[in-house]
């Protein structure tokens, strides 16, 4: 009952002032959009990165890594003087075959796990592609390509042929785009790669692919792993990588942890193997954040002066409120709920402009779009929890702005004002 | 007779800008349906002790009583409901809510008490407002009417919730002499057909006089 008056108190002064109720509702308005848009699209931008990245990068890479531990020398056994302290200059790896040793088993036991989705294996060399008078350096991925092409939607990113022309010829090859270019071959062309152990071999070209990021078109092939296995003089079993994607990458991290304790190999997750990208993710929310809460602060300000202003015109109704009975909770609640509703005014039609922003952008043709970069239009996401924050911000800075005028209102001596 | 006011030994102090002692032990009471007309020179402190007795100064010495509850020491939200509940007021520039009609200024109070139902409240001000004979202009925007318009309004909302005291502070200084006695024969009938207690100030001894009981203050200090 008491709110009821309250409220239509301050209906009646946000009314009689309409052009700076409107005023103040469009600094939330504007604020809560730019928010909105800001968000999507830096969201999407995110979400574009890290979905290129992950079309590159397995949730979990498991190699068997170089050792450049050298803490410990068989020089110190040598001596047997348990006094002398030993210094060898330079230490170098040893000659070992980086290859994972019990890989079958690995293999097999990986794929018994219900969290991962896929497993490939993988056998990489680098090699230099030979096309006429043309060498150009380069590697190449041996692989079993239909595992292979569930880890990152291979089948998505042809340009030419499919990924399952290598199952059907033993000498097959699907090559980058970018290496293709160079290289002037299309389907059907012959090129020979020759390894860094001497051996050379010549492939068909059966598909090319792109994947969007420059130094893999430019530079990587796939092939059957067996043709791999065969060019470096290796068994069957013989590779140096297992690649996985996980039903859920969220949990890329602790299972990579798992099998590194497991079986002893390295294991990457995608967040690791790519920080710089989590790095430019986390600055540029940040930077949203930033400019979206310093927008909503602007509009506050705007919002306490226009307050301040009504409270310092409505300085006699508030005494004569308060000569009938009008208590402090009241006069509080009298102007708060004028800046509230501003508030969420200026939020409801700030997310609804957001919205529509939001969706200009992703309509509007990404500009320098080619094969490189497979995006056609501005990357923009659209996530409920984007709305909901940037109406409860909205609301709340408005109510901040509102509360201390309020406060202020509700302290005026009436008698002060009374004498005039 | 019952006492429907008292109070004992009121004093009141200004400090700004020089201290200044403004009442000197007030001691008075005034009884149920009572007209008291407070006269005094400007200056003398009529306006001062009227906001104490209607609980809108709480910086005072000494203590009041209203109903039988001593109001000296509550709180202000305790005093906000008392005053909402028995206390009605009529200032000397007519202070209506100018974005409102004069229906509404009328049963602002009533809504804020929140005892009857809106229709209810509606009909009860619409009678307070036909009392004044403001009845025709109740839908008008209150800052549209004159000013012996608005100070009769202003009566009306003084009168919604049936207070145990009216307290007015020259009611008529503002308005022309043919206004001001519409005013004063408002006071007299409430006072007497209606059994109103009231306290009104006025620097007019004509008015006065048509007032139950006259209360002087001289420099601060009640002579009668
Ligand atoms: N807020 C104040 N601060 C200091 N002195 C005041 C204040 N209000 C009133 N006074 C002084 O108190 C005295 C009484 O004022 P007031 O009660 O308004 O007199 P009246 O209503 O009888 O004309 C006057 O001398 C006036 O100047
Ligand atoms: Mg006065």
């Amino acid at each position: 009952m008491g709110f009821a008056v309250n409220f239509s108190i301050a209906k009646t002064h946000l009314l009689s002032r309409k052009k700076q109720s409107v005023v103040a509702t469009l600094g939330v308005t504007f604020g809560i959009a730019m928010f909105i848009l800001m968000i999507s699209f830096m969201k999407g931008v995110n979400q574009f990165l890290q979905d290129t990245m992950l079309s590159s990068t397995p949730d979990i890479h498991i190699y068997n890594d170089v050792k450049t531990d050298y803490s410990f020398s068989v020089a110190g056994d040598y001596f047997k003087d348990s006094n002398a302290s030993v210094i060898v200059y330079h230490p170098k790896p040893k000659q070992i075959s980086l290859n994972i040793k019990n890989a079958d088993a690995i293999l097999a036991d990986l794929k018994k796990d219900p969290v991962i989705g896929a497993v490939s294996p993988l056998l990489s060399t680098q090699v230099f592609y030979n096309y006429g008078p043309v060498q150009i350096n380069g590697f190449i991925d041996g692989v079993h390509i239909n595992e292979e092409a569930r880890l990152y939607s291979l089948e998505d990113k042809m340009v030419q042929g499919t990924t399952q022309n290598l199952l059907t010829s033993s000498d097959g090859i699907l090559m980058g785009s970018g290496l293709a270019n160079k290289l002037n071959v299309t389907l059907g062309d012959l090129v020979s790669l020759t390894t860094p152990i001497g051996t050379t071999m010549r492939f068909r070209i059966v598909g090319i692919f792109a994947i969007g990021i420059g130094t893999l078109d430019n530079a990587k092939s796939y092939v059957n792993l067996s043709s791999v296995q065969q060019l470096l003089g290796q068994n069957s079993s013989y590779i140096t990588d297992i690649n996985i994607k996980l039903t859920n990458n969220d949990f890329s991290k602790p299972k990579a942890i798992a099998f590194y304790k497991k079986y002893g190999y390295k294991s990457d997750d995608w967040e690791t193997a790519n920080s710089s990208v989590m790095a430019s993710n986390v600055i540029r929310d940040v930077l949203t954040y930033v400019v979206s809460i310093t927008l909503l602060i602007v509009a506050g300000f705007g919002i306490y002066n226009i307050m301040n202003m009504t409270i310092a015109n409505k300085m006699k109704d508030i005494a004569i409120l308060k000569a009938q009975g009008f208590g402090r909770k009241d006069i509080v609640q009298i102007f708060l709920t004028q800046s509230i509703v501003i508030g969420t005014f200026g939020a409801i039609t700030g997310i609804v402009l957001g919205f529509a922003l939001s969706y200009s952008l992703s309509r509007v043709p990404f500009p320098a779009s080619n094969n490189f970069i497979s995006l056609k239009y501005f990357p923009v996401v659209f996530r409920a929890s984007h709305y909901i924050f940037g109406v409860f911000f909205g609301i709340l800075t408005t109510f901040v702005a509102g509360f201390m005028p309020s406060m202020r209102a509700s302290r005026i001596d009436p008698v002060a004002i009374l004498r005039g | 007779m019952s006492i429907i006011l008292q109070t004992d030994k009121l004093n009141k102090y200004f400090y700004e800008p020089e201290p200044f002692h403004v009442l000197t032990d007030i001691s008075f009471t005034v009884d149920e349906g009572e007209f008291i007309a407070l006269v005094g020179k400007s200056g003398s402190g009529k306006s001062t002790l009227l906001y104490l007795l209607s609980t809108l100064d709480t910086e005072y010495e000494g203590t009041l009583t209203i109903k039988n509850r001593l109001l000296t020491g509550l709180a202000q939200d305790h005093l906000a409901k008392f005053r909402n509940d028995h206390i009605g007021f009529v200032f000397q520039f007519h202070f209506l809510l100018p974005e409102f009609t004069a229906l509404e200024n009328v049963m602002m109070p009533a809504l804020k008490q929140g005892k009857l139902k809106r229709n209810e409240i509606e009909e009860k001000a619409m009678e307070k407002l036909r009392q004044m004979q403001m009845h025709d202009f109740a839908n008008k925007p209150s800052a549209k009417l004159s000013g012996g318009q608005q100070q009769r309004v202003a009566i009306a909302r003084a009168l919604i919730n049936d207070p145990a005291i009216v307290m007015a502070d020259e009611p008529t200084g503002n308005l022309d002499s043919a206004n001001s006695e519409k005013v004063i024969e408002i006071f007299e009938d409430i006072s007497k057909n209606n059994g109103k207690t009231i306290i009104m100030v006025t620097h007019d001894n004509d008015f006065a006089r048509r007032a139950n009981r006259i209360i002087e203050l001289v420099d601060g200090k009640l002579v009668r």
